[in-house]
């Protein structure tokens, strides 16, 4: 017998309020081309992104820390396959521990010639030195900065 | 473990596979919950509870999936939740009934799901909105991805190779061709998976799970209604979970609790599982262990999360064949995983093919002797681990 199928899309368009603390990180990244990260208060731990509050305390956190431009790279990945509604491939992005932060934050590696995997992956090797780029038209996003090999 | 006991009597699952055309979602769950309760020998009527083994909505594209669900398992009038903890659910909802169990609530409960993933399309498009809108979800992060990333920082930490990789490739494989339930079966070699196209460095197609559909079902009962009916059992003696927090960032730099190159929550799951089971020495008491590892690289963090490898130690291990069938200690010889990933059971999956091994009923792939075994189950962005201890 014939088995059939039905075709169904969900297409949901969401605004999610930001709150205070990543409204204030995002305006710094548009305006000032700088990344900011909190400090929590107990262990004194650099958090980027910023957090509103410590997740080992609960506690809020209590600065603001300027952070980077310059970084290293604690782990990445080289995508070679289209997913949907994802990046045309290749692209390679990851985690960058920024100098005067205590954990990493996610972003785009650029600058690199991806068309050799193993070549590309040597150069992103964890520990390799990175710079952050910012966009020269920037609205509040994390793709509004990238890294490049320093 | 001292007092009351929980014991399963029943297990059903579907023969995994890429599509299902045959069979909507419900009928699906339908098919799993005869099976299960055919392999206890109960009726329906017998079935006080049912804990319904669902992941995220979106990968089935029903929105709280367990409305239409509840008929499948016939729990009109009875107690019914369903849980979600990603891939872990299964292993999550297994865990709830046997609370209630012990609780004293019910005497018989059943866990039952289904999953139909090959539908979406491409899961790696769900999965990424699991990612915090705030902070993260620009960008193209997948489990795929996120677990490419913990390869790259295990290979670093530890010289894993993507030959290693290989290797766990061609074990599971080996072990699927043995199990009829699995999804995928046939044989490969190191060359194959290595000659597979790259996905996400390091993890290549070969190092993938499947996206599989089929459901699965199980039957747990209190010690006292076993001895009191006269039934076959195996027994729950460990049940343990462990979180991790969200950013992935976190577990790397400085001064992190959990790197993410390892599975430390994992570690604390089985940890807090071998406890109560009174195991201290995995190594020598676990005979068999299905861990849940959907790509090749995670499953050496996940055997050395549950104690069978120190860390860094199993992809030296692997070489020497210790985690085959006939090996030391044998991993994931369903498969695992890595050969069928229908998510909302997977993890349920894990917990059955260890009952059926400890049971002697594994078939094709069964590990001889076999009386103890650990199972495991991941969610979230590797954050929410499940671990169970099943004894004969």
């Amino acid at each position: 017998m014939e088995l059939m199928t039905r075709t169904e899309n969900w297409n949901i368009t969401y605004k999610h309020a930001l709150g205070e603390t990543a409204s204030w990180f995002f305006t710094q990244i548009r305006d000032k081309q700088e990344i900011y990260g909190r400090r929590d208060p107990k262990s004194g731990r650099v958090l980027v992104p910023p957090r509103a509050f410590s997740d080992e305390t609960l506690e809020p956190t209590n600065e603001w820390v300027k952070v980077g431009p310059k970084g290293k790279i604690e782990c990445f990945t080289i995508v070679y396959e289209a997913f949907n509604n994802l990046p045309d491939p290749p692209y390679a992005f990851g985690y960058v521990l920024l100098e005067g932060a205590d954990t990493a934050i996610g972003g785009y590696f650029k600058g690199i010639d991806l068309s050799d995997g193993a070549a590309a992956a040597a150069k992103l090797a964890i520990g390799t030195p990175v710079i952050t780029r910012f966009a020269k038209v920037r609205t509040g996003d994390v793709l509004d900065f990238w890294f490049e090999l320093a | 473990m001292t007092g009351p006991k929980v014991g399963i009597i029943g297990i059903g699952q579907s023969d995994f596979k890429a599509r299902r055309r045959d069979a909507n979602y419900t009928e699906l769950v339908r098919e799993a919950v005869a099976l299960a309760l055919a392999d206890a020998k109960r009726g329906l009527e017998d079935i006080e509870a049912v804990v319904y083994s669902l992941a995220p909505d979106a990968l089935l594209g029903i929105g709280n999936a367990e409305r239409l669900g509840v008929d499948a398992v016939g729990a009109r009038n009875k107690r019914f939740m369903r849980i979600n903890t990603g891939g872990s659910t299964g292993l999550s909802a297994l865990a709830a009934a046997h609370s209630h169990i012990l609780a004293g609530a019910c005497d018989l409960v059943m866990v039952a799901g289904a999953d139909k993933v090959g539908e979406c399309g491409d899961s790696q498009t769900i999965l990424n909105k699991i990612w915090d809108p705030t902070y993260e979800r620009a960008l193209p992060l997948g489990t795929i991805t996120m677990l490419a990333m913990s390869g790259i920082r295990y290979m670093h930490k530890y010289g894993m190779t993507q030959e290693d990789m290989a290797r766990i490739v061609v074990k599971n494989r080996e072990h699927a061709s043995l199990n009829s339930h699995a999804h995928l079966r046939d044989l490969t070699t190191i060359d194959e998976v290595m000659n597979s196209r790259m996905i996400s460095w390091p993890v290549k197609l070969f190092d993938c799970c499947p996206q599989s559909s089929g459901g699965c079902a199980m039957v747990l009962a209190s010690e006292e209604y076993i001895t009191k009916n006269k039934l076959d059992a195996v027994w729950i003696t460990g049940v343990a979970h462990s979180s991790e927090s969200y950013f992935i960032g976190d577990r790397m730099g400085n001064g992190f609790t959990a790197d993410h190159a390892d599975a430390q929550a994992l570690g604390e799951a089985c940890s807090r599982a071998y406890k109560m089971a009174g195991v201290t020495d995995p190594v020598k008491q676990i005979d068999v262990a299905e861990m849940y590892a959907p790509f090749s690289n995670t499953e050496f963090h996940a055997i050395e999360a549950a104690g069978l490898a120190a860390l860094g130690q199993s992809p030296a291990m692997l070489r020497e064949g210790y985690f085959k069938i006939g090996g030391g200690n044998p991993v994931n010889p369903s498969g695992g995983t890595l050969c069928s990933n229908a998510i909302a059971v997977t993890a349920m999956v894990r917990v059955a093919e260890v009952a059926l091994q400890v049971w002697g009923r594994a078939g094709g792939h069964q590990v001889k002797g076999a009386k103890r075994g650990i199972a495991s189950g991941n969610g979230g962005d590797h954050q929410f681990f499940g671990a169970m201890v099943v004894e004969a």
